[in-house]
Protein backbone atom coordinates (compact mmCIF):
# COMPACT_ATOMS: atom_id res chain seq x y z
CA UNK A 1 0.00 0.00 0.00
CA UNK A 2 2.29 2.25 0.99
CA UNK A 3 5.14 1.53 -2.10
CA UNK A 4 2.24 2.25 -4.22
CA UNK A 5 1.08 5.53 -3.03
CA UNK A 6 5.13 6.41 -3.25
CA UNK A 7 5.18 5.47 -6.80
CA UNK A 8 1.65 7.27 -7.36
CA UNK A 9 3.60 10.72 -5.89
CA UNK A 10 6.42 9.69 -8.29
CA UNK A 11 4.33 9.14 -11.29
CA UNK A 12 2.22 12.70 -10.62
CA UNK A 13 5.89 14.42 -10.31
CA UNK A 14 6.73 12.67 -13.58
CA UNK A 15 3.67 13.82 -15.22
CA UNK A 16 4.44 17.29 -13.89
CA UNK A 17 7.63 17.82 -15.20
CA UNK A 18 7.07 16.42 -18.15
CA UNK A 19 4.24 18.70 -18.68
CA UNK A 20 5.97 21.77 -17.38
CA UNK A 21 8.90 20.45 -20.44
CA UNK A 22 6.60 20.31 -22.65
CA UNK A 23 4.56 23.36 -22.22
CA UNK A 24 8.25 24.82 -22.45
CA UNK A 25 8.91 23.30 -25.77
CA UNK A 26 5.53 24.57 -26.96
CA UNK A 27 6.56 28.03 -25.64
CA UNK A 28 10.09 28.02 -27.57
CA UNK A 29 8.48 26.90 -30.91
CA UNK A 30 5.63 29.65 -30.76
CA UNK A 31 8.45 31.68 -30.05
CA UNK A 32 10.33 30.74 -33.39
CA UNK A 33 6.82 31.08 -34.99
CA UNK A 34 6.57 34.11 -33.97
CA UNK A 35 9.96 35.25 -35.07
CA UNK A 36 9.71 33.78 -38.12
CA UNK A 37 6.04 35.74 -38.92
CA UNK A 38 7.01 39.05 -37.83
CA UNK A 39 7.07 39.95 -41.44
CA UNK A 40 3.79 42.29 -40.86
CA UNK A 41 5.23 43.68 -37.76
CA UNK A 42 7.97 45.00 -39.11
CA UNK A 43 6.40 46.07 -42.67
CA UNK A 44 3.75 47.69 -41.18
CA UNK A 45 5.48 49.53 -38.29
CA UNK A 46 2.76 51.43 -37.24
CA UNK A 47 1.09 48.27 -35.40
CA UNK A 48 4.42 48.06 -33.54
CA UNK A 49 4.47 51.43 -33.02
CA UNK A 50 0.65 51.42 -31.56
CA UNK A 51 2.08 48.67 -29.40
CA UNK A 52 5.04 50.75 -28.48
CA UNK A 53 2.39 53.20 -27.09
CA UNK A 54 0.46 51.05 -24.94
CA UNK A 55 3.69 49.11 -23.58
CA UNK A 56 5.73 51.68 -23.32
CA UNK A 57 4.63 55.49 -22.99
CA UNK A 58 1.66 54.46 -20.86
CA UNK A 59 4.25 52.82 -18.43
CA UNK A 60 6.13 56.05 -18.38
CA UNK A 61 4.12 57.44 -15.14
CA UNK A 62 4.57 54.59 -12.84
CA UNK A 63 8.51 53.90 -14.32
CA UNK A 64 9.58 57.54 -13.82
CA UNK A 65 7.91 58.13 -10.32
CA UNK A 66 9.25 54.81 -9.07
CA UNK A 67 12.95 55.59 -10.69
CA UNK A 68 12.44 58.60 -8.59
CA UNK A 69 12.04 57.03 -5.48
CA UNK A 70 14.19 54.29 -5.76
CA UNK A 71 17.01 56.78 -6.72
CA UNK A 72 16.31 59.15 -3.77
CA UNK A 73 16.11 55.85 -1.26
CA UNK A 74 19.46 55.17 -2.60
CA UNK A 75 21.06 58.63 -2.00
CA UNK A 76 20.17 58.81 1.90
CA UNK A 77 20.72 54.89 2.25
CA UNK A 78 24.19 55.73 0.61
CA UNK A 79 25.21 58.63 1.91
CA UNK A 80 24.83 57.02 5.54
CA UNK A 81 27.01 54.32 4.41
CA UNK A 82 29.57 56.22 2.35
CA UNK A 83 29.93 59.13 5.41
CA UNK A 84 31.19 56.19 7.82
CA UNK A 85 34.03 56.10 5.29
CA UNK A 86 34.68 59.13 4.62
CA UNK A 87 33.73 58.53 1.36
CA UNK A 88 30.26 60.83 0.85
CA UNK A 89 31.91 62.27 -2.47
CA UNK A 90 31.44 58.76 -4.11
CA UNK A 91 27.81 58.73 -3.81
CA UNK A 92 27.04 59.79 -6.75
CA UNK A 93 28.92 56.95 -8.38
CA UNK A 94 26.71 53.96 -5.95
CA UNK A 95 23.80 55.77 -7.42
CA UNK A 96 24.78 55.50 -10.69
CA UNK A 97 26.09 51.90 -10.53
CA UNK A 98 23.15 50.65 -8.91
CA UNK A 99 20.93 51.82 -11.26
CA UNK A 100 22.44 51.14 -14.42
CA UNK A 101 23.51 47.90 -13.72
CA UNK A 102 21.01 46.42 -11.08
CA UNK A 103 17.96 48.25 -10.20
CA UNK A 104 17.78 50.26 -13.76
CA UNK A 105 16.78 46.67 -15.51
CA UNK A 106 15.95 44.85 -12.96
CA UNK A 107 12.87 47.08 -11.14
CA UNK A 108 11.96 48.59 -14.08
CA UNK A 109 11.33 44.92 -15.64
CA UNK A 110 9.38 43.90 -13.05
CA UNK A 111 7.35 47.42 -13.09
CA UNK A 112 6.77 46.19 -16.98
CA UNK A 113 5.62 42.94 -16.14
CA UNK A 114 3.23 43.77 -13.56
CA UNK A 115 1.68 46.74 -15.39
CA UNK A 116 2.10 46.18 -19.52
CA UNK A 117 2.72 42.61 -19.72
CA UNK A 118 -0.46 41.35 -17.72
CA UNK A 119 -2.48 43.83 -19.92
CA UNK A 120 -0.73 42.09 -22.97
CA UNK A 121 -1.92 38.67 -21.80
CA UNK A 122 -5.14 39.55 -20.55
CA UNK A 123 -6.05 41.36 -23.77
CA UNK A 124 -4.82 38.73 -26.31
CA UNK A 125 -6.63 36.08 -23.66
CA UNK A 126 -9.60 37.82 -24.15
CA UNK A 127 -9.31 38.15 -27.84
CA UNK A 128 -9.45 34.77 -27.66
CA UNK A 129 -11.94 33.67 -25.38
CA UNK A 130 -14.64 36.11 -27.41
CA UNK A 131 -13.28 34.14 -30.80
CA UNK A 132 -11.92 37.43 -32.11
CA UNK A 133 -8.63 35.37 -32.81
CA UNK A 134 -10.43 32.76 -34.67
CA UNK A 135 -12.34 35.28 -36.69
CA UNK A 136 -9.58 36.61 -37.93
CA UNK A 137 -7.93 33.10 -38.43
CA UNK A 138 -11.52 32.69 -40.57
CA UNK A 139 -10.13 35.87 -42.65
CA UNK A 140 -7.08 34.05 -43.66
CA UNK A 141 -5.36 36.48 -41.22
CA UNK A 142 -2.78 34.78 -38.84
CA UNK A 143 -3.30 36.10 -35.55
CA UNK A 144 0.02 35.14 -34.65
CA UNK A 145 1.37 37.69 -37.50
CA UNK A 146 -0.79 40.58 -36.71
CA UNK A 147 -1.53 40.53 -33.47
CA UNK A 148 0.98 38.36 -31.13
CA UNK A 149 3.88 39.70 -33.63
CA UNK A 150 3.10 44.08 -33.19
CA UNK A 151 2.93 43.43 -29.24
CA UNK A 152 6.12 41.48 -28.11
CA UNK A 153 8.63 43.82 -30.87
CA UNK A 154 6.41 46.60 -28.79
CA UNK A 155 7.51 45.25 -25.81
CA UNK A 156 10.89 44.23 -26.65
CA UNK A 157 11.98 48.12 -27.69
CA UNK A 158 10.10 49.59 -24.86
CA UNK A 159 11.69 47.98 -21.60
CA UNK A 160 15.47 49.12 -22.97
CA UNK A 161 14.45 52.53 -22.76
CA UNK A 162 12.06 52.39 -19.79
CA UNK A 163 14.75 50.93 -17.96
CA UNK A 164 17.25 53.78 -19.47
CA UNK A 165 14.59 56.59 -18.30
CA UNK A 166 14.04 54.84 -14.91
CA UNK A 167 18.18 54.63 -14.33
CA UNK A 168 18.27 58.71 -15.45
CA UNK A 169 15.55 59.42 -12.97
CA UNK A 170 16.65 57.23 -10.32
CA UNK A 171 19.95 59.24 -10.72
CA UNK A 172 18.07 62.28 -10.78
CA UNK A 173 16.42 61.24 -7.33
CA UNK A 174 19.56 60.54 -5.94
CA UNK A 175 21.36 63.98 -6.74
CA UNK A 176 18.26 65.45 -5.36
CA UNK A 177 18.50 63.57 -1.80
CA UNK A 178 22.68 63.89 -1.72
CA UNK A 179 23.33 66.91 -3.51
CA UNK A 180 20.18 69.53 -2.99
CA UNK A 181 18.90 68.11 0.33
CA UNK A 182 21.67 66.90 2.14
CA UNK A 183 24.63 69.07 0.86
CA UNK A 184 27.31 66.71 -0.85
CA UNK A 185 29.24 68.62 -3.36
CA UNK A 186 27.73 68.82 -6.84
CA UNK A 187 31.15 68.74 -8.76
CA UNK A 188 32.60 65.67 -6.59
CA UNK A 189 28.46 64.20 -7.10
CA UNK A 190 29.01 64.11 -10.71
CA UNK A 191 33.16 63.89 -11.71
CA UNK A 192 33.36 60.70 -9.62
CA UNK A 193 30.23 59.50 -11.49
CA UNK A 194 31.89 60.44 -14.95
CA UNK A 195 35.09 58.95 -14.21
CA UNK A 196 33.56 55.84 -12.89
CA UNK A 197 30.75 54.69 -14.43
CA UNK A 198 31.79 53.15 -17.45
CA UNK A 199 30.19 53.24 -20.92
CA UNK A 200 31.26 49.56 -21.84
CA UNK A 201 31.27 47.69 -18.28
CA UNK A 202 27.99 49.38 -17.14
CA UNK A 203 26.14 51.28 -19.22
CA UNK A 204 26.03 48.47 -21.82
CA UNK A 205 25.85 45.69 -20.27
CA UNK A 206 22.61 47.38 -18.12
CA UNK A 207 20.85 47.77 -21.89
CA UNK A 208 22.14 44.15 -22.87
CA UNK A 209 20.28 42.93 -19.20
CA UNK A 210 17.00 45.35 -20.04
CA UNK A 211 16.98 43.74 -23.63
CA UNK A 212 16.90 39.83 -22.37
CA UNK A 213 14.27 40.59 -19.80
CA UNK A 214 11.97 42.61 -22.72
CA UNK A 215 12.28 39.41 -24.60
CA UNK A 216 12.29 36.98 -21.44
CA UNK A 217 8.92 39.37 -20.37
CA UNK A 218 7.07 40.01 -24.02
CA UNK A 219 7.66 36.15 -24.67
CA UNK A 220 6.16 35.07 -21.53
CA UNK A 221 3.29 37.59 -21.37
CA UNK A 222 2.09 36.73 -25.22
CA UNK A 223 2.46 33.45 -24.80
CA UNK A 224 0.75 32.68 -21.66
CA UNK A 225 -2.19 35.29 -23.22
CA UNK A 226 -2.04 32.85 -26.75
CA UNK A 227 -2.12 29.83 -24.91
CA UNK A 228 -4.83 30.68 -22.20
CA UNK A 229 -7.95 28.48 -21.35
CA UNK A 230 -10.63 30.78 -23.42
CA UNK A 231 -12.65 31.16 -20.17
CA UNK A 232 -12.92 34.11 -17.51
CA UNK A 233 -11.21 31.99 -14.87
CA UNK A 234 -8.53 30.86 -17.79
CA UNK A 235 -7.57 34.36 -18.88
CA UNK A 236 -7.49 35.68 -15.16
CA UNK A 237 -5.05 32.10 -13.96
CA UNK A 238 -2.75 33.22 -17.34
CA UNK A 239 -2.24 36.86 -16.14
CA UNK A 240 -1.31 35.67 -13.16
CA UNK A 241 1.09 33.14 -14.41
CA UNK A 242 2.56 35.85 -16.46
CA UNK A 243 3.53 38.11 -13.42
CA UNK A 244 5.04 35.65 -11.29
CA UNK A 245 6.73 33.72 -14.21
CA UNK A 246 8.13 36.61 -15.84
CA UNK A 247 9.31 38.11 -12.04
CA UNK A 248 11.16 35.32 -11.38
CA UNK A 249 12.10 35.19 -14.83
CA UNK A 250 14.19 38.46 -14.15
CA UNK A 251 15.40 37.58 -11.02
CA UNK A 252 16.77 34.78 -12.41
CA UNK A 253 18.29 36.11 -15.30
CA UNK A 254 19.85 39.45 -13.53
CA UNK A 255 22.07 36.57 -11.63
CA UNK A 256 23.19 34.41 -14.92
CA UNK A 257 23.85 37.73 -16.87
CA UNK A 258 25.54 39.15 -13.92
CA UNK A 259 27.51 36.17 -12.86
CA UNK A 260 28.66 36.48 -16.89
CA UNK A 261 29.53 39.92 -17.10
CA UNK A 262 30.67 41.51 -14.52
CA UNK A 263 33.17 38.22 -13.34
CA UNK A 264 36.15 37.09 -14.75
CA UNK A 265 37.26 38.29 -17.89
CA UNK A 266 36.11 42.34 -18.17
CA UNK A 267 38.16 42.92 -14.40
CA UNK A 268 34.96 44.49 -12.26
CA UNK B 1 -22.97 21.61 -67.26
CA UNK B 2 -23.76 21.09 -64.06
CA UNK B 3 -21.36 22.53 -61.62
CA UNK B 4 -19.40 20.68 -58.85
CA UNK B 5 -21.24 21.07 -55.21
CA UNK B 6 -19.27 23.97 -53.60
CA UNK B 7 -19.05 21.64 -50.11
CA UNK B 8 -18.81 17.68 -50.58
CA UNK B 9 -18.46 15.97 -47.49
CA UNK B 10 -17.55 12.06 -48.29
CA UNK B 11 -18.01 9.75 -45.13
CA UNK B 12 -16.10 12.06 -42.81
CA UNK B 13 -15.57 10.99 -39.03
CA UNK B 14 -13.92 13.57 -36.39
CA UNK B 15 -12.93 12.94 -33.28
CA UNK B 16 -10.73 14.96 -30.91
CA UNK B 17 -9.40 11.55 -29.49
CA UNK B 18 -9.86 7.59 -30.72
CA UNK B 19 -12.53 6.89 -27.76
CA UNK B 20 -14.95 9.49 -28.61
CA UNK B 21 -15.99 10.19 -32.08
CA UNK B 22 -17.75 13.66 -32.76
CA UNK B 23 -18.60 13.08 -36.11
CA UNK B 24 -19.77 9.55 -37.80
CA UNK B 25 -19.59 8.86 -41.31
CA UNK B 26 -20.89 12.57 -42.32
CA UNK B 27 -22.15 12.17 -46.28
CA UNK B 28 -23.37 15.53 -47.57
CA UNK B 29 -23.15 17.92 -50.78
CA UNK B 30 -24.23 21.47 -50.80
CA UNK B 31 -25.09 23.38 -54.37
CA UNK B 32 -23.66 26.43 -55.16
CA UNK B 33 -26.56 29.53 -54.27
CA UNK B 34 -28.39 27.02 -51.98
CA UNK B 35 -28.74 28.47 -48.30
CA UNK B 36 -28.32 25.32 -46.51
CA UNK B 37 -29.15 24.27 -42.63
CA UNK B 38 -27.37 22.11 -40.46
CA UNK B 39 -29.30 21.65 -37.52
CA UNK B 40 -29.63 19.67 -33.96
CA UNK B 41 -29.06 19.83 -30.50
CA UNK B 42 -26.04 21.72 -28.91
CA UNK B 43 -23.43 19.38 -28.38
CA UNK B 44 -24.77 17.05 -31.70
CA UNK B 45 -21.40 17.38 -33.67
CA UNK B 46 -22.62 20.75 -36.09
CA UNK B 47 -20.10 23.47 -34.82
CA UNK B 48 -17.48 20.58 -35.25
CA UNK B 49 -18.71 20.16 -38.70
CA UNK B 50 -18.44 23.89 -39.40
CA UNK B 51 -14.66 23.28 -38.25
CA UNK B 52 -14.22 20.57 -41.02
CA UNK B 53 -15.37 22.99 -43.92
CA UNK B 54 -13.18 25.47 -42.99
CA UNK B 55 -10.18 23.82 -42.71
CA UNK B 56 -9.83 24.00 -38.75
CA UNK B 57 -10.32 20.08 -37.78
CA UNK B 58 -8.81 17.28 -39.98
CA UNK B 59 -11.20 14.98 -40.31
CA UNK B 60 -10.16 11.21 -39.05
CA UNK B 61 -11.56 9.48 -41.88
CA UNK B 62 -13.14 10.84 -45.40
CA UNK B 63 -12.47 13.75 -46.59
CA UNK B 64 -14.43 17.21 -47.14
CA UNK B 65 -14.16 18.75 -50.51
CA UNK B 66 -14.51 22.68 -50.23
CA UNK B 67 -14.60 24.87 -53.19
CA UNK B 68 -12.84 22.60 -55.28
CA UNK B 69 -9.89 21.42 -53.25
CA UNK B 70 -9.64 19.02 -49.59
CA UNK B 71 -9.40 20.77 -47.31
CA UNK B 72 -6.88 17.83 -45.63
CA UNK B 73 -4.41 18.23 -48.57
CA UNK B 74 -4.00 21.75 -47.96
CA UNK B 75 -1.06 23.82 -46.48
CA UNK B 76 -1.57 26.86 -43.95
CA UNK B 77 -1.12 29.27 -47.20
CA UNK B 78 -3.43 27.15 -49.02
CA UNK B 79 -5.83 27.48 -46.50
CA UNK B 80 -5.19 30.97 -46.22
CA UNK B 81 -6.05 31.35 -49.80
CA UNK B 82 -9.57 28.87 -49.90
CA UNK B 83 -10.47 30.93 -46.44
CA UNK B 84 -10.09 34.29 -48.86
CA UNK B 85 -13.33 33.05 -50.76
CA UNK B 86 -15.16 31.96 -47.07
CA UNK B 87 -17.02 34.55 -44.85
CA UNK B 88 -17.77 33.30 -41.25
CA UNK B 89 -20.18 34.73 -38.70
CA UNK B 90 -19.71 34.00 -35.49
CA UNK B 91 -21.91 32.95 -32.70
CA UNK B 92 -21.69 36.51 -30.94
CA UNK B 93 -20.42 38.76 -33.80
CA UNK B 94 -16.74 38.06 -32.42
CA UNK B 95 -16.11 41.96 -33.23
CA UNK B 96 -12.31 43.41 -32.53
CA UNK B 97 -13.14 45.35 -29.40
CA UNK B 98 -10.44 47.69 -30.00
CA UNK B 99 -11.72 48.68 -33.47
CA UNK B 100 -14.75 50.85 -34.60
CA UNK B 101 -17.61 49.79 -36.90
CA UNK B 102 -16.09 50.80 -40.04
CA UNK B 103 -12.61 49.53 -38.68
CA UNK B 104 -13.98 46.12 -37.96
CA UNK B 105 -15.75 45.97 -41.69
CA UNK B 106 -12.81 47.47 -43.17
CA UNK B 107 -10.11 45.10 -41.57
CA UNK B 108 -10.44 41.91 -44.30
CA UNK B 109 -10.52 44.77 -47.02
CA UNK B 110 -7.47 46.34 -45.46
CA UNK B 111 -5.26 42.95 -45.32
CA UNK B 112 -5.85 41.54 -48.61
CA UNK B 113 -6.37 44.38 -50.44
CA UNK B 114 -4.42 47.63 -51.17
CA UNK B 115 -7.31 49.50 -52.00
CA UNK B 116 -7.23 53.86 -52.05
CA UNK B 117 -8.60 55.37 -49.12
CA UNK B 118 -11.52 56.46 -51.18
CA UNK B 119 -12.68 53.10 -52.69
CA UNK B 120 -12.31 51.35 -48.72
CA UNK B 121 -14.39 53.94 -47.54
CA UNK B 122 -16.95 53.67 -50.46
CA UNK B 123 -16.86 49.31 -50.20
CA UNK B 124 -17.10 49.75 -45.93
CA UNK B 125 -20.31 52.56 -46.40
CA UNK B 126 -21.82 50.06 -49.27
CA UNK B 127 -21.71 46.57 -46.55
CA UNK B 128 -23.09 48.61 -43.71
CA UNK B 129 -25.77 50.39 -45.81
CA UNK B 130 -26.71 46.36 -46.82
CA UNK B 131 -26.81 45.96 -43.44
CA UNK B 132 -28.58 48.87 -42.40
CA UNK B 133 -26.03 50.45 -39.80
CA UNK B 134 -23.69 52.62 -42.27
CA UNK B 135 -25.07 55.70 -39.59
CA UNK B 136 -23.21 53.53 -37.01
CA UNK B 137 -19.85 53.24 -38.57
CA UNK B 138 -18.34 55.38 -36.10
CA UNK B 139 -19.90 53.24 -32.95
CA UNK B 140 -17.66 51.07 -31.16
CA UNK B 141 -18.95 47.48 -30.43
CA UNK B 142 -19.27 48.32 -26.94
CA UNK B 143 -22.14 50.49 -27.90
CA UNK B 144 -23.92 48.30 -29.57
CA UNK B 145 -26.59 45.98 -29.27
CA UNK B 146 -26.64 42.10 -29.64
CA UNK B 147 -28.65 42.51 -33.00
CA UNK B 148 -26.88 45.10 -34.26
CA UNK B 149 -23.21 43.52 -33.17
CA UNK B 150 -24.43 40.59 -35.60
CA UNK B 151 -25.26 42.51 -38.17
CA UNK B 152 -21.70 44.74 -38.46
CA UNK B 153 -20.05 40.79 -37.94
CA UNK B 154 -22.34 39.88 -41.15
CA UNK B 155 -21.45 42.92 -43.10
CA UNK B 156 -17.03 42.30 -42.08
CA UNK B 157 -17.89 38.33 -43.19
CA UNK B 158 -18.96 40.10 -46.72
CA UNK B 159 -16.84 42.47 -47.22
CA UNK B 160 -14.68 40.38 -49.51
CA UNK B 161 -17.62 38.70 -51.37
CA UNK B 162 -17.83 35.58 -50.15
CA UNK B 163 -18.17 32.60 -52.71
CA UNK B 164 -19.32 30.81 -49.12
CA UNK B 165 -20.86 31.88 -45.85
CA UNK B 166 -21.03 29.86 -42.75
CA UNK B 167 -22.92 31.15 -39.88
CA UNK B 168 -22.56 29.87 -36.21
CA UNK B 169 -25.55 29.69 -34.49
CA UNK B 170 -26.34 33.34 -35.96
CA UNK B 171 -29.88 33.55 -33.81
CA UNK B 172 -28.38 33.20 -30.63
CA UNK B 173 -29.62 35.34 -28.00
CA UNK B 174 -31.54 37.80 -30.22
CA UNK B 175 -34.69 39.54 -29.64
CA UNK B 176 -37.52 38.73 -31.90
CA UNK B 177 -36.99 42.05 -34.58
CA UNK B 178 -33.11 41.22 -34.45
CA UNK B 179 -34.04 37.28 -35.20
CA UNK B 180 -35.99 38.54 -38.30
CA UNK B 181 -33.92 41.23 -39.67
CA UNK B 182 -30.71 38.48 -39.58
CA UNK B 183 -33.00 35.51 -41.00
CA UNK B 184 -33.64 38.14 -43.97
CA UNK B 185 -30.39 39.55 -44.60
CA UNK B 186 -29.04 35.89 -44.36
CA UNK B 187 -31.47 35.14 -47.49
CA UNK B 188 -30.95 38.24 -49.20
CA UNK B 189 -26.89 38.55 -48.88
CA UNK B 190 -26.39 35.12 -50.03
CA UNK B 191 -29.37 35.83 -53.35
CA UNK B 192 -27.31 39.52 -53.85
CA UNK B 193 -24.07 38.09 -53.94
CA UNK B 194 -24.98 34.73 -55.59
CA UNK B 195 -22.85 32.94 -52.49
CA UNK B 196 -23.87 30.12 -50.97
CA UNK B 197 -24.43 29.91 -47.21
CA UNK B 198 -24.41 27.17 -44.62
CA UNK B 199 -26.29 28.00 -41.34
CA UNK B 200 -25.52 25.79 -37.87
CA UNK B 201 -28.30 26.65 -35.26
CA UNK B 202 -30.73 24.78 -33.08
CA UNK B 203 -33.53 27.59 -33.93
CA UNK B 204 -35.29 25.53 -35.94
CA UNK B 205 -38.87 26.80 -36.72
CA UNK B 206 -37.00 30.18 -37.26
CA UNK B 207 -34.24 29.01 -39.37
CA UNK B 208 -36.79 26.21 -41.36
CA UNK B 209 -38.32 30.03 -42.87
CA UNK B 210 -35.00 31.24 -44.45
CA UNK B 211 -33.63 27.47 -45.49
CA UNK B 212 -33.80 25.69 -49.34
CA UNK B 213 -32.28 22.32 -47.66
CA UNK B 214 -32.21 20.94 -44.22
CA UNK B 215 -29.58 18.15 -42.76
CA UNK B 216 -30.59 17.40 -39.43
CA UNK B 217 -27.82 15.76 -36.95
CA UNK B 218 -27.87 13.89 -33.91
CA UNK B 219 -25.03 12.41 -32.05
CA UNK B 220 -22.56 13.21 -34.78
CA UNK B 221 -24.50 11.64 -37.63
CA UNK B 222 -26.93 12.80 -40.20
CA UNK B 223 -29.98 11.19 -39.33
CA UNK B 224 -32.66 13.34 -41.66
CA UNK B 225 -32.68 15.51 -44.69
CA UNK B 226 -34.88 17.24 -47.14
CA UNK B 227 -36.46 20.32 -47.86
CA UNK B 228 -38.24 22.65 -44.82
CA UNK B 229 -41.78 21.18 -45.97
CA UNK B 230 -40.01 17.39 -45.85
CA UNK B 231 -38.40 18.25 -42.26
CA UNK B 232 -41.86 19.56 -40.49
CA UNK B 233 -43.44 16.37 -41.89
CA UNK B 234 -40.84 13.92 -41.14
CA UNK B 235 -41.92 11.05 -38.91
CA UNK B 236 -38.40 10.48 -37.83
CA UNK B 237 -39.23 10.32 -33.73
CA UNK B 238 -36.14 13.03 -33.11
CA UNK B 239 -36.62 15.34 -35.98
CA UNK B 240 -40.44 15.27 -34.60
CA UNK B 241 -39.52 15.91 -30.79
CA UNK B 242 -37.03 18.90 -32.01
CA UNK B 243 -38.88 20.31 -34.45
CA UNK B 244 -42.23 20.43 -32.05
CA UNK B 245 -40.33 21.46 -29.12
CA UNK B 246 -41.75 18.36 -27.26
CA UNK B 247 -40.02 17.37 -23.56
CA UNK B 248 -40.82 13.70 -23.76
CA UNK B 249 -38.99 11.83 -26.75
CA UNK B 250 -35.88 10.04 -27.77
CA UNK B 251 -33.69 12.67 -26.21
CA UNK B 252 -34.26 12.26 -22.39
CA UNK B 253 -35.20 14.51 -20.11
CA UNK B 254 -32.42 13.47 -17.76
CA UNK B 255 -28.90 13.09 -18.04
CA UNK B 256 -27.89 9.56 -17.67
CA UNK B 257 -27.45 9.16 -13.57
CA UNK B 258 -26.67 6.34 -11.43
CA UNK B 259 -30.09 4.89 -9.44
CA UNK B 260 -32.12 7.93 -7.43
CA UNK B 261 -33.09 5.95 -4.78
CA UNK B 262 -29.20 4.54 -3.96
CA UNK B 263 -28.03 8.31 -4.24
CA UNK B 264 -30.62 9.34 -2.16
CA UNK B 265 -29.49 6.69 0.16
CA UNK B 266 -32.75 5.29 0.20
CA UNK B 267 -32.00 1.85 -0.94
CA UNK B 268 -32.28 -1.31 1.36
CA UNK B 269 -29.75 -3.37 2.02
CA UNK B 270 -30.22 -7.03 1.02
Amino acid sequence: MRAADVRGQLERLGGAVTSQVWRLGFASRFLLYLVLHSGTALRRFRLTVAEIYFAGVLSLVIILVSGLFVGMVLGLQGYETLQRFGASESLGVLVALSLVRELGPVVAGLLFASRAGSAITAEIGLMKATEQLSAMEMMAVDPVARVVAPRFWGGVLSLPLLAALFSAMGIFGGYLVGVQLIGVDPGAFWSQMQASVDVRNDILNGVYKSIVFGIAVTWIAVFEGYDAVPTAEGVSRATTRTVVTSSLAILALDFVLTALMFTGGNGQ
Amino acid sequence: MQQSPIVEIQNVSFGYDAQHPVLRDIDLAIERGAVVGVMGQSGCGKTTLLRVIMGAAAPTRGAARVLGAVTSALDRDGLYAMRRKMGMLFQFGALFTDMSVYENVAFPLREHAALPGELLHDLVMMKLQAVGLRGAAHLMPAELSGGMARRVALARSIALDPELILYDEPFTGLDPISFGVIARLIRELNDLLGATSIIVTHDVQEALGVVDYVYFMAAGRVIAKGTPDEIRASREPFVNQFVNGKSEGPVPFHYPAPDYAADLELAVAS
